[in-house]
């Protein structure tokens, strides 16, 4: 979360509902190791990532989420191949995130 | 009187640069509950703030959270709701912010300059030292932590003990009279990695003043000299980028080859 602390303090000055995504734990080969963090603003902006860009669109969705309800929630992302649609890391991995508030 | 929210307590020792772990629920009967916790040795005594939910839980979540915090390292642990050992109804994560890693350069030249540049874009806090105060000024290198005019050797019978795995010294001067006991004393700390800068012939006539200044062959072979990767750099910057990519690659332990060269998993 070092690396996203300055926007914190900033969106917590401008009044700003937030909420944090962290990866907490990673199976198999994974861009970014536990403690990579994502934080995303009421109105919408983005600090900081998760992975290596695969995820992060979706993490957008699932913090807005976590703003509008105030509940935490885990949210795994595991493999996509090519075919699908759906949202996955292509390395092969599977991480998994918490996304809070920051209301602490 | 309201206390100060955990999260500003996090950000101002962060801005200390002082080591904490941050350790959250993330799934149990407190879901987002946290515990800050820094080592005992900052503390002298086995405090902490926040709690999980339990004086039980926080407890062994706070030894746990210390011992990963040595490491360096982030992960999940469970626990039962008292901190009982193999039990899973409490899953915590322990996220733990060591101090930056420290980067000595030894000798104010222009390749310091690109070195400091880059080792700051990494994460390090860096000191440039150099005996002569007309060339270690902030002003030439505006980015440093510390710019300090002392010998080598001096500044690291001060700060040596502090070095460990993580941290680098870069030896930068090229100059014997300043290299050897610069060397000399790196070598006496748990200090990761060692560079030397010189051409080949400057490296084999500087191994020849070690050896006469009592380093032995497991000395010599702890030194990166000539300092970096061959990737054919030529500017300070290109040079800087070789030699962050040494240590890099020195502290992960991995092969310093292209990719495309290689097979196995890019990332351990």
């Amino acid at each position: 979360m070092r690396e996203i602390i300055t926007d914190l303090q900033r969106w917590q000055a401008q009044g700003k509902k937030i909420a944090v995504a962290r990866v907490v734990d990673l199976e198999g080969s994974g861009p970014r190791l536990p403690g990579a963090s994502m934080a995303v603003s009421e109105d919408s902006q983005v600090a900081g990532s998760v992975s290596g860009g695969c995820v992060e669109g979706a993490v957008v969705v699932e913090a807005l989420e976590v703003i509008a309800t105030g509940q935490p929630r885990m949210v795994t992302f595991g493999y996509s191949d090519d075919e699908a649609l759906a949202v996955g890391l292509t390395c092969g991995g599977t991480i998994h995130l918490f996304l809070e508030m920051l209301d602490w | 009187m309201a206390e100060t929210p955990l999260f500003d307590r996090l950000a101002t020792l962060l801005s200390n640069e002082e080591p904490v772990a941050l350790v959250t629920v993330i799934d149990g009967p407190k879901t987002g509950a946290k515990l800050l916790v820094r080592p005992l040795s900052v503390t002298g005594s086995d405090v902490w703030e926040g709690t999980l939910g339990n004086e039980g839980l926080d407890r062994v979540a706070a030894r746990d959270a210390r011992g990963e915090l040595a490491a360096g390292r982030s992960g999940v642990r469970h626990y039962g709701t008292h901190g009982e050992a193999r039990e899973e109804e409490v899953k915590v994560f322990i996220e733990s912010f060591a101090p930056p890693p420290q980067m000595l350069i030894f000798g104010a030249v222009d390749f310091t300059g690109a070195l400091v540049k880059v080792a700051k874009v990494l994460g390090f806090r860096v000191t440039v030292c150099d005996a002569r105060p007309v060339f270690a000024t902030h002003q030439r290198f505006p980015q440093a932590d510390e710019v300090v005019v002392d010998w080598p050797n001096r500044l690291l019978e001060k700060v040596g003990p502090s070095l460990g795995a993580r941290d680098a010294v870069c030896v930068l001067t090229h100059d014997n009279k300043f290299d050897v006991p610069a060397v000399v004393a790196a070598l006496a700390t748990e200090v990761g990695y060692i560079g030397v800068m010189g051409s080949r012939r400057t490296h084999d006539n500087r191994l020849q003043r070690l050896t006469e200044a009592g380093v032995d062959q497991a000395g010599l072979d702890r030194l990166r000299s000539p300092i970096g990767l061959d990737i054919g750099a030529r500017t300070p910057e290109e040079t800087a980028v070789s030699i962050m990519a040494e240590i890099i690659a020195l502290h992960t332990g991995r092969s310093m080859q292209a990719l495309s060269a290689t097979s196995g998993p890019i990332h351990d």
